[in-house]
């Protein structure tokens, strides 16, 4: 039998170039959605083949990395992508933002501020934001290519006509450096504003849809607005129950079947971080509490 | 409407059609047409259905390549340009601000499931405006100017009339106040009275904004009312060209003759 | 106390070895060998190789077993084990007109040089559930029939052609590289080397029903099975340093050539047209569902309408691969929390507005909030 044997994190070489050249035309045109040859990876379309095979294509034995899913470290898939990097390329891996080098993620952007030595893979399902305003490929790539993004401010439009605001809560489209309409994958839109000005590279990986897009560093990017409805991003009325962070992205869970809810951040390792150093919040109470929200 | 030819401003043609040919296969839809339109001026194409003249139109408006001949535009800059020699970016720029087009299904002119109000304001908002509130403000004078009432702006056009969606879809294509604007049967599949009632409704803005109209139309009662020039075409040619008036009380041709003959007197 | 969910590591661990154990079945019964797979579940094993776009039967009926028999599984394993494969270059074309024909029906003549050549084939089994096979069956052997020596027979469509009355097979154009959609993302429109690759390994099931529907009148291009023939091809490489082809081996192949509605113009006397099948093995099913599709998505060129489903080659090709499809439908498995939890805070807020807009709120309300 072909005993079957894997090359540094999976992808062979010829490939790894490949999907570098694209990566490298993408951070040319920033926004742009970068056609590649995405291969067959051994997880399923949909759970992440795009940004594994980015992450694969820059891993160096050095890196440390880190995967996320829903801001989670300890979410099945961003475990399962984790250990085939584990398994494939030996890197070494942490759950520490601030340790990692590369950064895969998928729905979220952590809290922690990422610096000029970090890359940001992104896993995104449907890269084309004009997808659900026009489905055919050829019309939003001449859309893109024409700059002709009525159609999308013909929804927030119809958003403000309809309820008084814009109502999109994620995958909130935004204008990367005054150019392209892009797609910044399901992050809800929280997190949007992140994306603007960053100092660490942000690289996009579509892996069924077959595209790759970047956001350089410290490029603008602007989520669409109008100029008398502006960008408003998603603001929490509750504090994290655990670290009582007022700043953080937080997940509701149902704590009962009495219709009993609590929050807690999102981010794991930023809601571990901050209980680590001591804060407290309503339902992690120590003797030393500094707060407690009743 | 005759009178109003004497008041055109200045004489260079606003389009050019120069020997525009289209065949399919053996079916030679157009054969050597040329005209020229000018600033102010609304000319209608008249002819039984396979005349050529939807080809016609199509071929005017760039959405057809032709086969032999040409089509120029004058710009805003005042330059005349060759249409085919244009970029796709510089044509659909064109499109969507100095030219209109009429179709004669609104369907096809209008996002059926966007309310009105989004309809009126998308041309405004894919040429850059970002403002809201005064998107919303220019859509309702729009809609008012068609007679469409301004509390139906947040409702999609598949819950208006036929006659209120063609009146919409002229909204949607007056707003960004082109220069040319492009109809296909404008009237085609309504009744008599929602006609009557349109035709009179176009003729203020297109008098008011001096622009230029090209109608495509079977019937010669729009003709008549709309344009004030006449081109009469049969079998891909254009057979007789003239001042309306002139050409539909005294037709030369006698294929005019039986047109005239067959529409008038219904 | 509340603490975050923790574990996910270990679930998957545990998971995996109860798979491991579901799989196997009850111990008591004998695990299912390759061979066994490979030669008693062979059709199984053609699909997995001609959608998993790699002709190794021990592979695929490795697949097959690690699948559980879940063929697009199966099929998933394969591809992903074959984007990891060095590319060598490409084999020299195969000539279907070589073919060693096991195989070889035609339903537009009744005898043609080569005869019809029925072989192993269901078409006129009776469909009866034969309870010999419940336990151990030992059929009886084929007989040997002399007439139908096989051997290398005439294509259909080349005794069409050669009276002009079908349209010439397209010929290889050096100016234009045959395309690889393994290796460039396919745009549209795309050509037909590109369409035919992509139907080649596209859902058999898929292709099925898109082939039914324009026989339904969605897309109608009036077929005839001009012929399906099975057999062995042998398959040819030019290796650099030698300059000259050397044979690698056989493979077993199945080709359809569809016979389609006829064009024509002032200018061209009016012949037939083609629609093309061919994938691995004995696939008969798929060729010619893969032929009747690729004739739908000639439209454009061939000048005619497309209205179609079949006919929209965008929509043709943008969904018909099943690892694709399989990945992104499975994928709503995945926790989507910050999503969710976005437009619940959105509709939380519309709702809110709503009660606000439509109630006149009282002093007991305001308290409330």
């Amino acid at each position: 039998m072909n005993a079957p044997t894997y090359n540094f994190a999976y992808l062979d070489e010829q490939t790894k170039r490949m999907i570098r050249r694209a990566i490298l035309k993408a951070i040319a045109i920033p926004g742009y959605q970068v056609p590649f040859a995405s291969r067959e990876m051994p997880m399923p379309y949909g759970w992440g083949t795009g940004g594994v095979q980015v992450t694969a294509a820059i891993l160096g034995p050095d890196d440390r990395l880190k995967v996320i899913d829903q801001g989670s470290d300890d979410t099945t898939n961003a475990i399962s992508i984790r250990k085939f990097f584990q398994k494939t390329a030996g890197v070494a891996v942490t759950t520490s933002t601030v340790n990692a080098t590369v950064i895969q993620t998928r729905h979220r952007i952590h809290e922690a501020q990422l610096g000029a030595h970090q890359v940001l893979v992104y896993q995104v399902p449907i890269p084309e934001p004009l997808r659900f305003l026009e489905p055919r490929e050829t019309e939003t790539r001449r859309m893109h290519a024409l700059a002709e993004y009525g159609l999308i401010h013909v929804k927030l439009y119809e958003d403000i006509a309809r309820f008084g605001h814009i109502a999109t809560a994620y995958a909130y489209p935004v204008k990367v450096n005054a150019r392209y309409v892009m797609d910044p994958s399901p992050t809800p839109k929280f997190d949007n504003p992140k994306m603007d000005n960053c100092e660490a590279l942000q690289l996009f990986g579509a892996g069924r849809e077959k595209r790759i897009y970047a956001i350089p560093p410290y490029t603008t990017v602007q989520s669409l607005d109008f100029e008398d409805y502006p960008f408003e991003p998603y603001k929490h009325k509750a504090c994290c129950a655990l670290c009582n962070a007022a700043d953080s992205y937080l997940d509701e869970i149902v704590t009962d079947d009495k219709g009993s809810r609590m929050f807690v951040c999102s981010d794991t390792d930023y809601c571990e971080t901050r209980q680590a150093q001591g804060h407290r919040g309503s339902e992690n109470a120590s003797p030393f509490a500094e707060s407690r929200h009743a | 409407m005759l009178d109003r030819i004497t008041t055109l401003q200045d004489d260079t043609p606003i389009l050019i059609a120069d020997g525009l040919g289209k065949s399919y296969g053996r079916l030679r839809a157009c054969r050597d047409i040329s005209f020229k339109l000018y600033s102010g001026e609304v000319l209608a194409i008249v002819g039984e259905s396979g005349s050529g003249k939807s080809t016609l139109l199509q071929l005017l408006s760039a959405q057809l390549a032709p086969n032999t001949g040409s089509v120029s535009y004058r710009m805003r800059d005042g330059s005349t340009r060759d249409l085919a020699a244009m970029g796709e970016a510089e044509r659909r720029l064109l499109f969507r601000t100095d030219w209109g087009f009429v179709h004669q299904d609104p369907a096809m002119g209008l996002r059926m499931a966007v309310s009105a109000g989004a309809n009126v304001g998308e041309r405004l908002m894919a040429i850059g405006h970002n403002h809201y509130g005064k998107i919303r403000a220019t859509a309702t004078t729009w809609l008012e100017r068609v007679e469409i009432s301004a509390d139906r702006i947040d409702d999609a056009p598949r819950t208006y009339s036929g006659g209120m969606r063609q009146r919409l879809q002229i909204a949607r294509n007056l707003v960004t106040e082109p220069r040319l604007i492009f109809m296909d049967e404008p009237t085609g599949g309504l009744d008599v009275s929602v006609q009557a009632r349109l035709l009179d409704m176009m003729r203020s803005p297109v008098g008011e904004l001096g622009l230029s109209a090209i109608v495509v139309t079977h019937d010669l009662a729009v003709a008549r009312l709309l344009s004030h020039r006449v081109m009469v075409m049969q079998g891909g040619r254009v057979i007789e060209t003239g001042l309306t008036d002139q050409v539909l009380d005294d037709p030369r041709e006698p294929y005019t003759q039986l047109l005239v003959s067959s529409i008038l007197p219904a | 106390m509340y603490v975050a969910v923790k574990g996910g590591e270990r679930a998957i661990e545990n998971a995996h070895r109860l798979l491991a154990h579901e799989r196997r079945g009850d111990r008591s019964v004998p695990e299912v060998s390759l061979d066994q797979i490979s030669n008693q579940l062979s059709l199984a094993v053609d699909r997995v190789m001609t959608e998993g776009s790699l002709y190794d039967r021990e592979l695929a009926s490795l697949a097959i077993k690690q699948a559980r028999g879940d063929m697009i599984e199966a099929i998933f394993l394969l591809r992903a084990f074959r984007a990891t494969l060095p590319r060598f270059g490409s084999s020299e074309p195969i000539d279907t007109a070589q073919m060693q024909v096991r195989r070889r029906v035609s339903s537009t003549f009744k005898d043609m040089p080569g005869g019809q050549v029925l072989g192993a084939t269901f078409d006129y089994t009776h469909r009866l559930l034969d309870p010999a096979l419940m336990g151990e069956a030992s059929p009886e052997q084929p007989s040997v029939v002399a007439e139908a020596e096989p051997g290398v027979m005439p294509r259909v469509t080349d005794i069409l052609g050669r009276d002009g009355l079908i349209e010439p097979s397209p010929v290889e154009d050096p100016e234009h590289q045959v395309g690889d959609i393994t290796r460039d993302s396919l745009s549209f429109p795309a050509d037909r080397d590109l369409r035919l690759q992509n139907l080649a390994r596209g859902d058999e099931g898929y292709l099925l029903a898109l082939g039914y529907s324009t026989q339904r009148g969605y897309g109608r291009n009036h077929p005839f099975a001009g012929e399906i023939r099975v057999g062995e091809v042998s398959v040819e490489f030019v290796p650099e340093d030698l300059g000259f082809a050397v044979p690698l081996g056989s493979i077993t192949l199945t080709e359809c050539q569809m016979v389609n509605q006829f064009k024509g113009s002032d200018t061209e006397a009016p012949c037939f047209t083609r629609g093309y099948g061919l994938a691995f093995g004995q696939s008969e099913r798929k060729v010619m569902s893969m032929a009747l599709v690729d004739r739908a998505l000639r439209a454009r060129e061939l000048g005619e309408d497309v209205k179609a489903p079949a006919q929209d080659e965008e929509f043709v090709l943008s969904h018909s691969d099943n690892v694709q499809s399989t990945g992104f439908v499975e994928h709503l498995k995945l926790p989507h929390y910050v999503d969710f939890q976005s437009e619940l805070g959105l509709l939380r807020k519309l709702r809110k507005e709503f009660a606000e807009a439509n109630e006149a709120p009282t002093p007991m309300q305001e308290a409330a909030e």
